[in-house]
């Protein structure tokens, strides 16, 4: 039984891990699809974060600080590193609106071609920095991913010896910052969308965009702030994946790509509400990792079970759509385009 | 800044915008080039040239990558000149190389080889017609998102082939399937170039010759059948078609099953004609860049074979500049993803007419 717990909680705490970084993927997006913008995009988005975050702190730890012979700036580190995720994704996000709002080009084609383009500039720079650093998975930030993943050892031991072979210490506690500013961040956008104009505005404009125009509301600006924010969001998730999960490295694998497609999927299994994303994206985890935790599995039954995330997904998507409830369904001019003199 | 909706703009025009666009994109991306490389960016669009057409072989390699891409984009031209969003051509082209691959390991040798290439090809066919079928069914039952619906199954078909491909590795422990049919007595039983003789410019001329075959099939469906004109009604609107006593839901379950049917044909063809072999790298993403090509073109297969060429060249191409200037072969990527940026922003010049005048105060923009 204890062997279970104790299973089960270190199957839960790598779903987290592995959660965090779709979670703020699937945020991103939501905030995106709430002004009517279907972006593809995001596994693309998710690698110019990463690759952005990576580099910029790359240079300034190794090359900058290492030149000067100063030990690097633990405040500075995240600052420039969070700062360029989200100004390099935020910039994805720009070229996708531009393209889409201004331009007018569809959105599906444009968000699969800025996944095309991320996707290359993602591992064609890392796969550079790889090769400054001497050779393939030699570029590291640790003293980065070293904050990334700080937290208070003393709590959770304390915690850990209180509560046994739960460890809930471990369990709640062990993770770094980021992992908690992704929950409060999903809170924060729920009240935002729910309860402030501002959000109702933003919502209206994904419902209805010609009924939000007629009302007044600055269509264009919406689409453009929030495609740009939220894609700013998304690109979190990839530097949390460069700093935590792969703990400050780059590998060129794709694993970027296949957790962006998640984020997506993560967006309609959370009906479009930033809160459901939490247990969602943990869950997601769970369902991952599980093969990992099951006895008897050979290596092809584990590539069954990795479908998991998926079918759920697309189980979620099917009953949404059957039971017709009001507040489940996708905002109502999702993927479509607006042009005030089509009307 | 007025913005106003172009009524019929002459082809030619239309060619000249798109023309300057992919010129001013392959200037970007030779400053980008330069700024990366610091070498004269013509000699390396020349090498890039020499990469794609160079030598007999690599010309070859370049039309089938062509022609793949072709292809899988004809397959989803009737999903999409119907405005059903079939985001699922990788899907659907891997659980059609799958059946074929199945087929290829299972049954050389216990066959005749025409009958077992036949049941090859129905049983890409079908799979892929299942494949599409599933979620055309669920948006002509009840509206269920078929962007969504289709993106996700296309990871169900990755892991499908993930799972197949580690049923039946060879050898044991590689991870992979390896060339079927390489060698022993069922030699390039199951290879469509072993139909005339074995060879890679027959190989490749077979698929040259299905693609070019299938793109007169689909311009003549869409354009000139009953079929293809409730499509393009369905498509334009539905409401429309509703009123012209078109049956909706059967439009979109049978033209699903027809878009996921011919991708599912160009995994056989994967399979068949290209690989040899079965991966998760079988579609290698080419379902998703299909999907650009099927929309840049306007569902016409014959401009989709001329920009799937101009991918396959900048491909190619980029491929060959990384190798001789020490880049890695992501640059291809970032250069065709440019370049369909561009493309993209053209269609705004095509579509609608820029111009600049004054306009009073309350005139909008």
């Amino acid at each position: 039984m204890f062997g279970f717990i104790s299973s089960f909680s270190t199957l839960l705490h790598s779903a987290i891990i592995f959660g965090t970084v779709i979670m703020l993927g699937a945020i991103g997006e939501i905030v995106t699809e709430k002004s009517g913008n279907l972006n593809l995009g995001v596994p693309g988005i998710m690698y110019m974060g990463a690759i952005a975050g990576l580099a910029s702190t790359f240079m300034y730890e190794n090359v900058y600080c290492a030149n000067l012979g100063i030990q690097a700036n633990d405040f500075l580190c995240v600052i420039i590193c969070l700062g360029s995720t989200f100004l390099a994704s935020a910039l994805g996000g720009l070229l996708f609106s531009f393209l889409t709002i201004t331009l007018r080009a569809n959105q599906n084609v444009t968000g699969l071609t800025l996944t095309i383009l991320g996707s290359g500039i993602g591992n064609f720079f890392g796969g550079s920095l790889n090769k400054l650093a001497g050779g393939v998975g030699q570029v590291s930030v640790n003293n980065t991913s070293r904050i990334f993943r700080l937290y208070s050892n003393k709590m959770v031991e304390a915690l850990d010896s209180v509560t046994g072979s739960f460890k809930l210490g471990t369990l709640f506690f062990s993770y770094g910052f980021l992992t908690y500013v992704a929950i409060i961040l999903a809170i924060l956008i729920l009240l935002y969308l729910n309860k402030t104009r501002m959000g109702l505005s933003l919502r209206a404009v994904g419902e209805n965009t010609a009924t939000a125009d007629a009302t007044g509301i600055n269509v264009t600006l919406y689409k453009y702030l929030a495609t740009c924010i939220g894609a700013g969001i998304s690109g979190l998730g990839g530097i949390y994946y460069i700093m935590v999960y792969i703990k400050g490295t780059w590998e060129n694998q794709g694993t970027i790509e296949a957790l962006g497609w998640l984020a997506v999927a993560l967006v309609i299994f959370a009906t479009w509400r930033t809160v459901r994303t939490i247990w969602g994206a943990y869950l997601f985890g769970m369902l991952y990792w599980a093969y990992f935790y099951i006895p008897g599995l050979t290596r092809s039954s584990q590539e069954i079970f990795k479908m998991a995330p998926y079918l759920v997904t697309i189980f979620v998507l099917l009953m949404v759509s059957m039971r017709k409830k009001k507040e489940s369904q996708p905002p109502g001019s999702l993927g479509s385009a607006y042009f005030r003199e089509e009307r | 800044m007025q913005i106003s909706k172009r009524e019929g703009i002459s082809k030619s025009k239309a060619m000249l915008i798109r023309l300057i666009a992919i010129v001013v994109a392959l200037i970007i991306c030779a400053i980008v080039i330069f700024l990366i490389v610091n070498l004269n960016p013509i000699k390396v669009y020349i090498s890039m040239f020499n990469g794609a057409f160079g030598t007999n072989k690599r010309m070859w390699v370049t039309l089938r990558d062509m022609s793949m891409l072709t292809c899988i984009a004809i397959g989803l031209a009737p999903a999409f000149k119907m405005r059903f969003w079939n985001i699922g051509a990788e899907g659907q082209m891997l659980v059609g190389a799958i059946s074929a691959a199945y087929f290829m390991i299972t049954f050389s040798g216990r066959m005749n080889p025409i009958i077992l290439m036949i049941c090859m090809i129905i049983g890409s066919l079908a799979m892929g017609a299942i494949w599409g079928l599933i979620p055309g069914f669920f948006k002509a039952k009840w509206n269920t998102n078929e962007t969504l619906f289709t993106l996700m199954m296309n990871y169900i078909a990755i892991q499908c082939t993930s799972f197949c491909v580690s049923l039946w590795e060879n050898p044991p422990g590689s991870n992979s399937v390896g060339t079927i049919n390489a060698t022993g007595a069922n030699k390039y039983v199951g290879w469509i170039g072993n139909l005339l003789s074995k060879g890679y410019n027959k190989d490749y001329g077979i698929l040259l010759l299905i693609t070019i075959f299938l793109a007169i099939f689909v311009y003549i469906y869409l354009k000139y059948t009953k079929h293809g004109f409730e499509i393009a009604v369905v498509g334009d609107s539905e409401n429309t078609a509703r009123y012209a006593g078109i049956r909706v839901d059967k439009v979109y379950i049978r033209t699903m099953a027809l878009s996921g049917a011919l991708c599912g044909l160009a995994g056989f063809l994967a399979v068949s004609s290209v690989s040899h072999t079965i991966s998760t790298d079988t579609a290698n993403g080419r379902g998703f860049t299909a999907i650009i090509v099927a929309w840049l073109a306007k569902m016409n297969p014959f401009i989709m074979i001329i920009i799937s060429l101009l991918l396959a060249f900048l491909d190619k191409g980029s491929v060959q500049i990384a190798s001789e200037f020490g880049l890695n072969e992501y640059v291809s990527k970032i250069i065709t993803g440019i370049i369909l940026l561009f493309i993209l922003g053209s269609e705004f010049f095509i579509n609608y007419q820029v111009s600049f005048k004054k306009i009073k105060k309350d005139g909008g923009k």
